[in-house]
């Protein structure tokens, strides 16, 4: 791999397709910077004491899974790689998502809020 | 690192090792869950202890949560080093790493020992059980995190890493943005979503 090459686009990938080049150093520095920034911004929603929850919740969690899509797409590489490791990966991740959000539903977790 | 070596290797044409790590990954994310999901069920059970309204630190764990994610980055730049065999700047990045997941955990330790003498112990309410008991284990995968980025520092101060064996760093750090990716999700679960006070 060489830090000069820029990444390959979706229509580039296939199944098949094995042999996969990474980002640049450079794109790193730039999805730190955007994460940096996401960070901020949540970090931010702390003294804004006026904002309701209907609104402060639903912005924290869009920016908590832009933060979770962007170091598993890029540092982690799952947009380059074979999508076999995506698919391994994402299987855990909904099943845990469905297993715990059927728990939470069983013990009233959301009319308690 | 691509997958190309492998393809001769393996049935699938994958690396095994890396399809291993993925495997895992994918069901710590059931372990996590689980911790987080009794977090949430927990946490407005504070009995007569610190609610987690009145004691978190948001600041400060603003700031340990930076370092924690920076070290994805310098994670990241340490495998990109090696693949491409700059071995002194893999070095550099993997220690760098190191030493940014330290600062975390000591961060931790020290969140940890301020709660115990503001009286939120391991057993003083179910909430504060799960809440150790959470964060905890996820400074238990940062602590191994690590141990592993310094051996791989250690076998490469001794020559043993190179360009040809940069999968073994591709898979620690597999490992190590996946404890950086528990950490968004806790931080902002656990920490800025508004928690109830006494």
């Amino acid at each position: 791999m060489s830090t000069e090459t820029e990444h390959t686009t979706e229509s580039d990938k296939s199944d098949d397709e094995h042999v996969h080049e990474h980002p640049s150093d450079k794109k790193y520095f730039q999805i730190a910077g955007v994460l940096a920034v996401l960070t901020a911004l949540e970090v931010a929603t702390y003294w804004l004491e006026s904002m309701p929850g209907e609104i402060l919740i639903p912005l924290l969690m869009i920016m908590m899974v832009v933060k979770f899509f962007y170091v598993a797409a890029w540092f982690m590489h799952l947009r380059f790689d074979n999508s076999l490791f995506m698919k391994f990966f994402v299987s855990g991740l909904v099943l845990a998502s469905v297993v715990y959000a059927i728990f939470l539903t069983v013990f009233e977790f959301w009319h308690k809020g | 690192m691509t997958n190309q070596t492998h393809s001769e290797e393996t049935s699938t044409g994958l690396s095994h090792n890396k399809l291993g790590m993925w495997v895992f990954l994918g069901s710590e994310c059931l372990l996590f869950g689980a911790l987080i999901s009794t977090y949430l069920l927990y946490r407005g059970r504070f009995a007569d202890g610190p609610a987690p309204g009145d004691i978190f630190d948001i600041p400060f764990t603003s700031v340990s949560s930076f370092v924690l994610l920076m070290s994805s980055l310098t994670m990241v730049l340490a495998l990109s080093a090696l693949q491409r065999g700059d071995e002194r700047n893999n070095r550099l990045w993997l220690l760098t790493t190191a030493l940014l997941g330290a600062v975390f955990v000591g961060g931790q330790v020290y969140e940890f020992t301020t709660f115990l003498r503001e009286g939120l112990g391991y057993t003083t309410s179910p909430f504060s059980s799960a809440f150790f008991t959470l964060t905890g284990f996820h400074g238990v995968h940062v602590s191994l995190g690590v141990i592993f980025l310094m051996s791989l520092y250690v076998s490469s101060a001794r020559g043993n890493l190179h360009k040809e064996r940069a999968e073994t760093v591709e898979l620690i750090g597999l490992y190590w943005h996946f404890v950086d990716i528990v950490w968004i999700f806790i931080f902002t679960v656990i920490y800025l979503v508004p928690s109830p006070t006494s």
